[in-house]
């Protein structure tokens, strides 16, 4: 799905249709029918145990690493089917970018954190290191890092604030180009600084990826996105641009939950 | 601590019978209590006493009589020897570091390779089969092994190399390597399971195969418990005494290949001090032999453990 996904022409980053997913024989997801325009960032809330942390690492596919997991439905990235036989995992994890809950930057130097998808995914000759040089102050800038830690790439990665361990875990998918970056409840860990300081970074990040953020906090979803996915119990809700519904919420159960009735 | 026994009478049964049973239990936590003190202690009396006792009983030769440029550069090791008795300890230094490691040659790889299949690939009941198995194969005595070297191993090099003796560095290097393997698997397999997941979890998101990810991420990240594992395996090699005895050949030489015979440190002391007098100058040296081994195996399990503790620091 590399140069193709280009020639599609497609508003949507992300399609599903009929998602269903078991955990063993406990299903969390059912029928997920969902269109995630492209280039914008959408928001999911819910009560906890709602699913979207399963949603959301179905699209990568990294729920697979759990051996008990069974998926049915369709996923489309970009219009390609996910879960085709032909694709590749690797492919797959390349476009759908993952942001943890808990900042999880690898026990390596922060310089090998930003170079490590970029080497994986590098097929060609290994690049100088001018090249790599390059990589990592792209990225490190674009996530607003550099200036603090330009004169300690060497240092572990794990070694940062909290903070600072999250925009790098950010920083760490864009050298390969994703096209979508998930994110689930990647500001629960921080505190209001620096929850302030990654929700500007990922608004600064819209347009050039598409974003799907999970939130627990309804003035971050109502802040930081342009569309808002209200989900219960493994279903969606409702899907709607985030102002009309914090505004005028169509379901019932979306009103109850934004006014906090859900708890 | 619970102190019911001060309580007379308990919300439930008879009063009587409970005087009784809250006073055993009492006396029972407070003997658990003392034992555990004790066993706590007693290891470290243990190792203290020990050491004294070797140090004592080798450090009037060590005084008087030893030379160190003999005991380390020579390798004449003759303390029967009535009128000119030679105490080189170098043959059996060079003898012990040889098996050890080749022993270790063999033994990394595969306990290494062995840790990261069952840590990382094997899935359920694969797993609890394999560990079973390692277990079992390290709860195997010494001197079965020396036996194996004996009987199996030494026709088997003879044949296959067609050389005169099979009780060499190779045989008993091999013998010591099986035996260390499953020990250094086990610490090893622990090293990487303290791993946490959510690494794993990390460069798989990022697209990592699962090869990448053992090589680039988790083996990094338990590199120090692994050169514990190692390093806990180089001293079972050095200590181990039977095993070796009984494969080595045990004749006082510097190899010049693994068909050599050689002597262990450890196998010249349990072969010869039941010879000695009480106090003899021989007697001694195979002390001050112990007192060596004593430092040597100390400041590997030191390493190991300095190793150990460096990952918790650095995180
Ligand atoms: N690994 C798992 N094995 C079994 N059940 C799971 C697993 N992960 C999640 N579940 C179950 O699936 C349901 C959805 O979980 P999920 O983590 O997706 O919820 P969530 O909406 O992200 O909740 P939260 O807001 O607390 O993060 C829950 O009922 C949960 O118990
Ligand atoms: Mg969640």
């Amino acid at each position: 799905m590399d140069s193709p996904a280009a020639t599609v022409t497609s508003d949507f980053a992300i399609q599903t249709d009929k998602l269903s997913l078991w955990y063993g024989s406990f299903q969390a997801l059912f029928d997920v029918d969902l269109q995630i325009k492209q280039g914008i960032i959408t928001s999911l809330i819910g009560p906890s145990g709602c699913g979207k942390s399963t949603f959301l690492r179905s699209i990568n596919r990294i729920n697979e690493r759990l051996g008990y997991v069974r998926t049915t439905g369709r996923i489309e990235v970009l219009g390609h089917d996910i879960y085709a036989p032909d694709v590749e995992l690797v492919q797959v994890r390349k476009q759908v970018g993952m942001v943890f809950q808990r900042p999880n930057p690898l026990p390596i130097s922060i310089r090998d954190n930003v170079l490590f998808g970029y080497g994986i995914h590098n097929k060609g000759p290994k690049p100088s290191k001018e090249d790599q040089d390059r990589v990592v102050e792209d990225a490190l800038k674009t996530v607003l890092l550099w200036d603090q830690v330009k004169d300690r790439l060497r240092h572990k990665g794990t070694s940062l604030s909290l903070e600072e361990q999250q925009k790098l875990c950010i920083a760490r998918l864009l050298p390969v180009k994703p096209t979508v970056l998930l994110m689930d409840e990647p500001c629960s860990a921080l505190d209001p600084k620096g929850t302030e300081a990654v929700e500007e970074l990922i608004w600064q990040l819209r347009g050039e990826y598409t974003i799907v953020i999970v939130t627990h906090n309804m003035a971050q979803a109502r802040r930081a996105s342009e569309e808002c996915i209200f989900m219960l119990l493994g279903e969606v809700i409702e899907h709607e641009p985030t102002e009309d519904m914090f505004v005028t919420p169509k379901q019932q159960q979306t009103a109850d939950y934004i006014e906090g009735r859900y708890g | 601590m619970r102190n019911g026994g001060d309580k007379p009478g308990g919300p439930k049964a008879g009063p009587g019978a409970n005087w009784d049973r809250l006073g055993a239990s009492w006396f029972i936590d407070k003997g658990v209590q003392v034992l555990v003190f004790v066993g706590g202690t007693s290891a470290i009396i243990f190792v203290v006493g020990i050491f004294v006792f070797i140090t004592r009983e080798g450090w009037p030769f060590i005084r008087d009589t030893l030379d160190f440029a003999e005991f380390f550069g020579s390798p004449r090791w003759n303390p029967t020897s009535d009128h000119n008795p030679t105490y080189g300890a170098l043959a059996l230094i060079v003898g012990t570091a040889s098996v050890t490691g080749l022993a270790m040659l063999i033994a990394i790889p595969f306990s290494l390779g062995a840790a990261i299949y069952i840590a990382e690939f094997a899935q359920g009941r694969t797993r609890e089969v394999l560990k079973v198995l390692v277990e079992m194969l390290a709860a195997i005595p010494s001197v079965v092994w020396g036996f194996i070297g004996l009987t199996v191993m030494n026709p088997l090099i003879i044949d296959m190399f067609n050389v005169p003796v099979g009780l060499t560095v190779l045989n008993s290097g091999l013998i010591l390597g099986l035996m260390a393997a499953p020990i250094m698997t086990t610490i090893a397999e622990d090293a990487l399971k303290a791993v946490p997941d959510g690494y794993r979890e990390a460069a798989e998101a990022m697209g990592a195969t699962k090869l990448q990810v053992v090589f680039k991420v988790v083996l990094p990240a338990a590199k120090n418990g692994l050169v514990a594992a190692v390093l806990l395996g180089v001293g079972r090699g050095f200590g181990e005494t039977m095993a070796v005895l009984m494969a080595s050949g045990h004749s006082v030489n510097l190899p010049t290949s693994v068909f050599d015979s050689v002597r262990a440190l450890t196998a010249t002391i349990a072969a010869e001090l039941g010879e000695t007098a009480h106090g003899s100058d021989h007697y001694r040296v195979l002390f001050t032999l112990g007192i060596f081994l004593f430092i040597v195996t100390f400041i590997i399990n030191l390493l190991a453990d300095i190793f150990v503790r460096g990952v918790r620091k650095k995180g």
